[in-house]
């Protein structure tokens, strides 16, 4: 840390913060100090409080106790436009961007004074060049990708002039290759001052950028350490604790039969900020577990529903399972031969939030011979004793015998909606973003349930963004690029990097890019 | 024919009036579905303050405030206590209905106070166009000025811009630290105060009297206006243009007497808000662009 | 001090029952309150317009023949709008449904067989029914806004019936005024208890027992749950969004449409311009009040024909006026949409102080 002998005192300093929900603390009594020019990590699981103190730092909520100190004075961050008018900018890790706004739009909405798109956007020009952020002022950010989306949340913190930058898991949405990018840029911000604070659970990230990080666990700071000094492993133990989680690896599964195929499978965008779908090929036999790896919003969402039958596939037989094409039948019937479903959102889409669990059973297995559905009258004991069943198989925590699925943790409930198809021993399961969100000790457990799955002789597919979680499970790969999808190779011959340059899509099949972006965003 | 022209105007800045004020709200991301009882409230309040003191001008100062009174409840409801959108808008329209009926007994049959329309010489005598550019009442001139200040505003300024951002992504827009409950709790009394206006319109100029449910289903047109018009305001304008149009047509139709039911004439305007909005909404791009995405969504921030 | 909400963990079913208790609790003070301003005694007037229509046998008889329309439209919408299908066009539908059932008396006038009234009841069903199918269609078809499409069709049967009755339809012997025949003998419903009360109250309570095991033990009422409460699962579920649509509105408009023609073939007795004084309006508020809960309807809707009944002897008893009824309506649905956010939240006040962290 070059600049730490310069100041005395520190550019900002939290100490003692306390944040309670109700009975839970979600922060306890956590201190932490960034000097200028350091690159500072914060490093947790989900939720370890990570974000609940971030948004403390930026004023968007307010500690039960503690103090913020910024430059050797104690202040109080009363909302976001204090925090900006400090020098503190953030990176959400959920963009806080406008789809129907344009660029320059979404950046004044975050800088103070009048309006003048105008004069603004040759300044977002000016900048977004001397930091190789390359952004059009005038394109709509529906229009745009997802890590220009990321650009414009910094060009909008740059032009605020920050002192402090927080960036909330930034490389989660990015390829390999944008994420070095990223890295050039923030290197770049350092060495002229500026802080970062940066939030990931990325151990080689935190290693290759940081200068200092402190870890914290259920709400607390359990250490501060130098990561260069550390190994990966042993940051690894300090984030989750005694939780360690190993999942028994994949051993060299006999595959089987085809059980899916996809052939030549095209869907259109599923509405005006969709990805098509194009070409599709994929077998996913017997045994095996085959992973579809891509950006977030590149056609996956797209290719799930085209799988599940939400949505019917362009021709009867791009979608086979087992011998029957399936590509124009239903969820209903494709459930009832054997395939099952997880979708990436849980609540809303895998779940209703306001149901209880048992009524949450009926949503996927009220015509799959569970005799819940007796002439068209439902039984509820017959549904509440398969609740049960599922959440004493999969460890899912809950306060009362039947409580609505919303009141479930996140991890808790991706147990349950996993476990509410596993019980059922398909023999296809396709699940999207099996852990997203998902604390470690579950998405164990889940990952540890869908290779058990494969061992069985089931069919599995993937699809995630997360490339740790894909080399644990998957026997091959397929990456998934603007709705385009490359061959699946066996995971013991990928290399991050190949992957990285495929999500960048290296694969794809029309060179053409930019005609192929106008399809897309007119579409 | 000038005569046709001059009743159409006055039929179209009613509806322009409350559409205006409505499409604000939608672009904060609230549907108030209580135009029609927010207007009637207007109506009421407006010609009974202007047959009390003999003043159009506290008569349409009344009815703005009476709209906005009754918005301000719609606001409470759904942005404090989180109350559902639709049936907060139809209760509200069920209230306004029912209170402007026990204001109003009293005035029905009494004649009322017009508004005066404004003369400038030589300008107002003009042949032909005189009288329909320079001869109308002040707030055929304002509908036409409300229509160009909003689109200035949303559209040029740091005002309009949070506006259209909070409708667009209210998540977003909290995290950025813009107070979203208190846009909307503006954006709602705006619409309050433009139906509330558009209301006194209709007793106080276009016919200056009171009769019970005197709206006649004009803010559900407004309503209806704003997703004909996509939340563009110049299309607004050409809207309710329009429907003003067809209106009166069918009473000139009527008067004509071609032996066409006047029943069948009367249905008109309410058959072709179906028909413009069965073209509009078929045509899913046209109504994605525009459309505030949050519309209808409660926003409860996170402590 | 500051207000804010807490979502409960779980929905409060203890709230769920007494929101709508507590919704007439403020009703009847706030009335209190508006008796007081217009001058009157508040409790005598509370007595008056809530009590008073409960003491004879008459008011009872005619609570019922209010509250059956009330139920028979209250039902439907309960359904529909569990589903979120806001299908607010039930008054124009309960005029379409009394048309068509009006045609078997007015082309067939001398028919006389237990057949006559089965036809006429279907036929306002079916009449109805296709009403509904109006907005049903345009939505499913068009994405058009059925909340608007339906409420406009309102405005056009409301004119198709006054064309109807003061030309084809009138009665050539009714001394040019605008109603219809008479209808007689099997053109009009049978009473029970008494001389007034008629089968649309039997019709009623059956409709209402019949959706209450269809929402609470069928797969068709899991479907209309799950659709309103979060589509993208319900069709994760294997439902179809069009079909629920298609389902809500023909069987609310059907509803409606049976309402309408028991309206005519009972206390009417024959068609006029004004077939209804708004009850598929207020069976909205009724369909609210019930908790969207079939069997809640049967209660919700005796409350709001207190409430008819009361506006009547209010304006007889104490020279108030009936639309005083309205604004009772009106406040009575506020407040119930007020009170179901205790549902779902807890309410806590907060002094500004102890959200603050203490300055330097």
């Amino acid at each position: 840390m070059p600049q730490e002998a310069q100041n005395a005192a520190p550019l900002l300093e939290v100490r003692n913060i306390t944040k309670m929900y109700g009975d839970l603390a979600a922060n306890s009594d956590v201190s932490l100090s960034i000097d200028e020019g350091e690159i500072h990590a914060l490093l947790g699981e989900n939720g370890a409080g990570k974000s609940t103190l971030v948004k403390v730092i930026y004023g968007s909520l307010q500690p039960t106790s503690g103090e913020v100190w910024w430059q050797g004075k104690k202040i109080t961050i009363a909302n976001p436009a204090a925090a900006r008018e400090l020098g503190v900018g953030m990176v959400f890790q959920h963009f806080s961007l406008f789809d129907a706004l344009t660029v320059a739009e979404n950046i004044a909405l975050a800088l103070p004074g009048k309006l003048d798109l105008a004069g603004l956007s040759e300044k977002i020009s000016r900048v977004s060049k001397d930091y190789g952020l390359p952004l059009e002022p005038t394109a709509h950010v529906a229009d745009l990708s997802v890590g220009e989306r990321q650009r414009i949340e910094i060009v909008r913190c740059l032009l605020q002039e920050p002192k402090l930058l927080i960036m909330d898991e930034p490389t989660a949405v990015l390829t390999p290759q944008e994420a070095d990018q990223l890295f050039l840029t923030l290197d770049r911000l350092a060495e002229e001052g500026c802080a970062v604070l940066y939030i990931s659970h990325r151990l080689d990230e935190i290693k290759r950028l940081c200068h200092h990080a402190t870890i914290l666990r259920h709400g607390k700071v359990v250490a501060d350490v130098d990561p260069q000094e550390e190994t990966a492993n042993s940051l690894a133990s300090l984030m989750v604790g005694a939780d360690i989680h190993t999942i028994s690896a994949k051993s060299g599964r006999e595959t089987g039969a085809v059980i899916l195929g996809i052939n030549n499978l095209n869907a259109p965008a599923d509405g005006p900020f969709g990805v098509a779908l194009k070409n599709i090929q994929l077998d996913v036999r017997a045994g095996e577990i085959v992973a579809v790896a891509g950006v977030a919003g590149n056609g996956q969402g797209e290719f799930f529903d085209a799988l599940s039958g939400e949505v019917a596939a362009n021709t009867s037989q791009a979608v086979k399972f087992l011998d029957t094409e399936v590509g124009h039948l239903g969820i209903i019937k494709r459930r009832k031969l054997g395939a099952a479903f997880v979708p990436e959102e849980r609540l809303g889409h895998g779940a209703v939030p306001e149901f209880s669990l048992s009524d949450n059973v009926i949503l996927t297995r009220h015509a799959t011979g569970d005799d819940i559905v007796a002439s068209g009258v439902v039984k509820n004991v017959i549904a509440d004793d398969i609740q049960t069943r599922i959440s004493d198989d999969f460890d899912v925590r809950k306060a009362l015998p039947d409580p609505e699925a919303r009141s479930l943790s996140g991890g808790n409930l991706q147990k349950f909606v996993v476990g509410r198809e596993l019980d059922r021993d398909p023999k296809l399961l396709v699940i999207n973003q099996p852990t997203w969100g998902v604390d470690a000790g579950a998405a164990a457990l889940i990952r540890q349930a869908i290779i058990d799955l494969a061992a069985r002789g089931s069919a599995v597919l993937i699809i995630s963004q997360d490339l740790d979680e894909i080399f644990e499970v998957a026997d091959r790969i397929a990456v998934v690029s603007r709705g385009q999808l490359s061959d699946a190779r066996p995971a013991t011959e990928l290399s991050l990097e190949e992957i990285g340059m495929m999500m960048a899509g290296s694969h794809e099949k029309n060179s053409d890019h930019d005609s192929d972006r106008g399809e897309v965003a007119s579409a | 024919m000038e005569a046709i022209i001059l009743t159409i105007i006055t039929a179209a800045t009613p509806l322009l009036l409350a559409a205006m004020g409505e499409l604000v709200v939608e672009r904060s991301g609230v549907l108030n579905l209580g135009v029609e009882g927010m207007m009637v409230v207007g109506a009421v309040c407006g010609f009974g303050a202007a047959y009390a003191s003999g003043s159009v001008t506290l008569g349409i100062l009344a009815g703005i405030a009476g709209g906005m009174i009754i918005a301000l409840l719609f606001a409470i409801m759904t942005q404090t206590f989180l109350s559902n959108q639709v049936a907060t808008g139809l209760a509200l329209t069920l209230l306004g209905l029912g209170v402007s009926g026990l204001i109003g007994e009293s005035f029905v049959g009494v004649p009322g106070v017009k508004l005066g329309q404004i003369y400038i010489p030589l300008l107002t005598d003009l042949p032909y166009v005189g009288r329909i550019l320079f001869g109308q009442d002040i707030l055929v001139y304002g509908s036409v000025a409300l229509m160009m200040a909003t689109s200035y505003v949303l559209f040029k300024t740091r005002t309009g811009l949070v506006i259209r951002a909070v409708g667009g992504n209210h998540h977003s827009a909290h995290a950025l630290g813009y107070n979203v409950i208190a846009v909307r709790y503006a954006a709602i009394l705006f619409g309050g105060a433009c139906a509330g206006l558009a209301g006194a319109y209709l007793s106080l100029a276009y016919t200056p009297q009171w009769v019970e449910n005197m709206t006649a289903g004009r803010g559900w047109i407004a309503l209806a206006l704003v997703v004909f018009a996509s939340w563009m305001p110049v299309r607004i304008m050409i809207g309710a243009y329009l429907f003003g149009t067809i209106w009166i047509l069918g009473l000139v139709v009527q008067a004509m007497g071609y032996g066409i039911p006047s029943q069948l004439l009367s249905s008109l305007p309410y058959l072709v808000t179906i028909a413009a909005l069965v073209i509009i909404s078929g045509n899913r791009t046209l109504t994605k662009i525009n459309s505030p995405a949050m519309i209808g969504q409660p926003f409860v921030p996170d402590r | 001090m500051k207000l804010i909400l807490e979502k409960r963990p779980q929905r409060s079913a203890k709230m769920a029952l007494l929101s709508p208790l507590l919704a007439i609790a403020l009703t009847v003070f706030f009335g209190g309150v508006i008796f007081a301003l217009l001058g009157l005694n508040p409790l005598r007037a509370l007595y008056v317009y809530f009590l008073e229509p409960l003491t004879s046998w008459w008011s009872i008889q005619e609570l019922v023949i209010k509250a059956a329309p009330l139920v028979l439209i209250g039902v439907g919408l309960a359904v529909c709008f569990e589903a979120k299908v806001w299908n607010i066009g039930a008054e124009g539908q309960l005029t379409m449904g009394a048309l068509a059932g009006s045609m078997i008396p007015v082309f067939f006038t001398g028919w006389q067989s237990p057949l006559t009234l089965v036809a006429m009841l279907v036929l306002g069903i079916i009449g109805g029914a296709l009403f509904g199918a109006i907005p049903a269609f345009l939505k499913t078809r068009f994405n058009a806004n059925e909340i608007l499409t339906s409420l406009m069709l309102v405005y056009v049967a409301g004119y198709l019936a006054d064309w109807l009755v003061r030309g084809p339809w009138r009665d050539p012997d009714g001394f040019n005024f605008p109603k219809s025949v008479n209808f007689e003998g099997w053109q009009v419903l049978p009473t029970i208890f008494g001389d007034r009360i008629h089968i649309g109250a039997i019709l009623a309570v059956a409709a209402a027992l019949v959706l209450a095991f269809v929402m609470a033990k069928t797969l068709k009422g899991f479907e209309i749950r799950i659709m309103g409460n979060a589509p993208r699962a319900g069709m994760f579920s294997g439902f179809s969004p069009k079909k629920t649509v298609w389902f809500a509105m023909l069987l609310s408009g059907g509803l409606a449409g049976l309402a309408g023609i028991c309206e005519i073939a009972g206390p009417a007795g024959h068609l006029q311009p004004l077939i209804s004084p708004g009850y598929g309006f207020t069976a909205i508020i009724v369909a609210f009040l019930g908790r969207l809960n079939p069997i809640g309807v049967i209660f919700a809707g005796v409350m709001l024909a207190i409430s008819y009944l009361g506006g009547e002897s209010a304006q007889i008893d104490l020279g108030v006026s009936a639309r005083i009824s309205q604004v009772f309506q009106g406040m009575l649905l506020f407040f119930i949409l007020a009170c179901d956010t205790l549902i779902l939240y807890r309410i806590k006040l907060l002094s500004g102080g102890s959200r603050k962290v203490t300055g330097a």
